[in-house]
């Protein structure tokens, strides 16, 4: 029933994959290093002329560059072993855990190489490599499962749609949480005084507050559809649309964590540290669903594999 | 006055603070919250609806805790009073506070946009320029233009009042409602609805009615004369395994059903359940039933037929019990393991390696004396209670074969194998409400977030060197992007002067 050989491929160009994101991650590393030793030049106001240190942005930049064409390549690979896992077992590939980290893991590096251009995201280049990184390794050493067909309560149609729709959710929302943490850490490095060099070129508070906000906003339609074609799968897998397991439970605990946070910023005003402070609580809830639930969880939504 | 006027008026302006408290959005917020944190216990501690056996796993493990667990409702969250407090008041709120802004927002709807405001550059956006038209043309340039983006209008003299963006906070209040036609539902179904399960063997016919389930959990307004009546005849499950890993590919039940008199046949799969109205069947497990024929001491047959077994790991090793209480001279049990696949080892005793039946094995131990049956307690019909019973022998049979029982207590002969499927009965008269509910919110959601709504005036002057032209802009929302819009709206008009 399964292809061996894709699934085989699927492996390698998941490795790959890996490989080319360790580059990148290093390439955006070295960006940041070269505008460190930029602006540190800059702040000390000695050594060196202007056109000095307009050679060294030109250098930083050009690693952004090249990070982001690798990123771009890793992501290329990764869409490659993505495809090639759902076509070795002829179905979408997010039946067991592995196939949702791997998937997920994607839609976090699409999200940010498409949103990239638009909101200006390079600069969180660094942080997005590593949490991919991280997916993906854990995928590969812990999560691991042989490529295989489905069992008959997945064979549905809405199993495409309910998990690619929880799948861009979860992506967006762990790019939302990255940028809160990121706020918050800025925001106590400029009370104590400043921010880091590293983070001197990245966006103002404001702007990082006001790209969580977007985010969410964009996302919380999408999860709440996620939810509800959950419920819709539920009632022909199960016969109840809702029941309570703890998939479903924390899946609304999360909706109305959004939910507070979306209220608390249009008609109570929130900004800044609160609203980050209750965009990561809400991050953290669907990361409980996500690890808790599959893993030790005892509902029947464990389909994990493990 | 009197003394007792006082308290009266008091307990009604109690009366209508609380209200007001009640009804108000940050109470709402505050209930909605409070319900998913009263949701966070039950998914951490097991559930009796859900899985009733962790439960006495847990009374064993927590001998001290678990009663106390018990009388605060927590192995049943979401039937506790508590839960259902905080659920019915969030349904008040909600309904509260949602239809007086529906009402408002109707009034608002046909209302004119405000005035213009005497001192434009005073809002947050604001333009002027001086034109060669004149204050007429000017503004029915903008007037053409605003309406064009179909803005709504109100024209006074020099000036143009446009607004835009209304279905915002139509999509707000669709939302909100929705939410409460949700609840509705989710009530309507818990009250009215119905839920049961039935072990069916192949060969066998299911008929609807409340004594042929072995568990039926009624909505507290659940009326059986509701059930529609219908029965279905399983004729055969047809499971497809995959041959290398054992996993299950598909579950195919086939059967015939008889609904007002008239047969036809249909088939159950796992993602979908034979529909009866509101009603729907699903498949949900199944096993196996070793097909038995067991004689007692005198040799007559006592007990012919299949008996259904428990799978207990995914090779559907199965246990269950006979259980013979007409056998003379005394009452024979026996405690059994199928093994669909058999494979036997040293070390591990008789398993089965394969779900599908391959090599079919029955292990039995027999036992004499009284099963207890009769002193009222109910009994699992898959556990033998040995307590006033001798055990007299163990053995393994294939299909084919007959065990004589020692001390001639009778005999028993593994005669074959069905495969039983569980039915569950499911009646939710809500889930349509639930589902028009749930699309409306999404609407409505996605109206309320990503609409925004906003004002746009326009007043026209005479001055020396021309026409003055002054545009203001106010969103209400504070939502970017009406900056953009007004560029745009300049330009155009700009342009409109130039052509001319
Ligand atoms: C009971 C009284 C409630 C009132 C009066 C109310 C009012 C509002 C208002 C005025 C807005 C729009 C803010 C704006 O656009 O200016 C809004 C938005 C919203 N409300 Fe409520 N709300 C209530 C309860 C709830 C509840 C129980 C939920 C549960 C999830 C909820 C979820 C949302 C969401 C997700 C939005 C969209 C985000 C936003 O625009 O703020 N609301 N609500």
């Amino acid at each position: 029933m399964t292809n061996t050989h894709l699934a085989y491929a699927s492996n390698y160009l998941v490795y790959s994959a890996m490989a080319v994101y360790t580059f990148a991650m290093i390439a955006f590393a070295v960006e940041m290093a070269l505008s460190i030793r930029t602006s540190s030049k800059l702040l000390v106001g000695a050594a060196g002329s202007e056109s000095e240190v307009e050679a060294d942005t030109a250098k930083s930049d050009r690693t952004g560059r090249i990070a982001v064409s690798l990123t771009a390549l890793a992501f290329a690979l990764h869409l490659a072993g993505v495809v090639t896992r759902g076509m070795s077992a002829h179905r979408v590939p997010w039946g067991n855990m592995y196939e949702f980290s791997i998937t997920a893991s994607m839609a976090l590096a699409g999200a940010y190489l498409l949103l990239m251009k638009r909101l200006g995201l390079r600069w969180l280049g660094l942080f997005v490599s590593f949490v991919v990184l991280i997916v993906l390794g854990t995928a590969v050493t812990l999560l691991y499962r042989p490529s295989a067909p489905l069992v008959p309560a997945l064979k549905s149609t809405w199993l495409a749609i309910h998990v690619s729709a929880a799948i861009i959710s979860g992506g967006v929302f762990l790019l939302a949480s990255l940028v809160s943490a990121l706020y918050l850490y800025l925001d106590h490095r400029e009370s104590m005084g400043g921010r880091p060099l590293w983070a001197l070129r990245m966006p103002s508070l404001e702007a990082l507050d006001l790209l969580a906000y977007r985010l969410i906003a964009f996302v919380f339609p999408i999860w709440t559809f996620a939810v509800i074609a959950g419920a819709i799968w539920a009632e022909s897998a199960w016969g109840r649309y809702w029941g309570w397991d703890p998939k479903e439970t924390w899946a609304f605990i999360t909706w109305v964590g959004y939910a507070a946070y979306l209220h608390a910023r249009v008609t109570v005003g929130w900004r800044g540290r609160r609203a980050a402070w209750l965009c990561l609580l809400a991050g953290s809830t669907f990361l409980f669903n996500y690890v808790y639930v599959n893993i030790w969880g005892t509902g029947r939504h464990t389909y994990s594999g493990l | 006055m009197s003394d007792a006027d006082i308290p009266s008026i008091g307990a009604i302006g109690l009366l209508r603070w609380i209200w007001r408290q009640l009804t108000s959005m940050r109470t709402a917020l505050f209930l909605l919250m409070l319900l998913a944190i009263a949701a966070i216990p039950g998914s951490l501690i097991p559930q009796r609806t859900q899985n009733p056996l962790r439960v006495q796993d847990f009374y064993v493990a927590h001998k001290q805790l678990a009663p106390i667990f018990d009388k605060l409702r927590l192995f049943d969250v979401y039937g506790s009073p508590w839960f259902s407090a905080v659920y019915l008041l969030l349904f008040i709120s909600l309904v509260g506070c949602v239809l007086p802004r529906a009402f408002m927002h109707a009034k608002a709807m046909s209302a004119r946009p405000p005035a213009t405001p005497s001192n434009l550059s005073r809002l947050e956006h604001f333009v002027t320029w001086s034109t060669e038209l004149d204050p007429t043309t000017a503004l029915a340039n903008a007037r053409h233009l605003l309406k064009k983006k179909r803005f709504r209008l109100y024209e006074q003299n020099d000036s143009l009042s446009a607004e835009k963006g209304f279905l915002r906070e139509t999509g707000n209040l669709i939302f909100h409602l929705s939410l409460v036609l949700l609840l509705v539902a989710m009530a309507l179904g818990a009250l009215q609805g119905c839920k049961g399960e039935a072990i069916v063997v192949e060969g066998e016919t299911f008929i609807d009615s409340p004594t042929s389930y072995d568990n039926l959990t009624p909505g507290r307004f659940f009326n059986p004369a509701n059930l529609p009546v219908f029965s279905i005849k399983v004729n055969q499950f047809i499971p497809v395994y995959d041959l290398v890993t054992g996993m299950p590919l598909d579950y195919t039940v086939k059967t015939t059903v008889t609904e007002s008199g008239k047969s036809r046949s249909a088939t159950i799969k796992v993602n979908h359940p034979l529909e009866f109205g509101s009603t729907n069947v699903y498949l949900q497990a199944n096993g196996y039933a070793p097909v038995v024929t067991v004689k007692d001491g005198a040799g007559n047959i006592v007990l012919k037929g299949p008996v259904p077994f428990l799978p207990q790991d995914s090779n559907l090793t199965s246990i269950g019990a006979i259980k013979v209480p007409d056998a003379l001279p005394t009452q024979l049990g026996f405690v059994g393991s199928f093994l669909p696949t058999a494979v036997m080892d040293k070390v591990r005793g008789g398993f089965s390696s394969f779900p599908d039946a391959f090599n079919p094995r029955l292990l039995l131990s027999a036992w004499t004396g009284d099963l207890g049956l009769d002193n009222g307690t109910p009994q699992s019909v898959y556990r033998l209670d040995t307590s006033k019973m001798t055990r007299i022998g163990l053995e393994g049979l294939s299909v084919g074969d007959t065990w004589t029982l020692p001390n001639g207590a009778g005999s028993i002969s593994f005669d074959g194998w069905d495969r039983w499927v569980n039915l569950q009965v499911a009646r939710d008269p809500g889930k349509g409400f639930a589902l028009t509910g749930a699309i409306l919110a999404i609407f409505g959601l996605m109206m309320s977030l990503f609409i925004r709504r906003r004002r746009i005036w326009v007043r026209v002057f005479s001055t020396d060197d021309g026409t003055r032209i002054e545009v203001g802009g106010l969103a209400r929302s504070g939502a970017p992007g009406l900056e953009d819009e007004m560029k745009e709206l300049v330009k155009a008009l700009k342009e409109g002067a130039e052509q001319r």
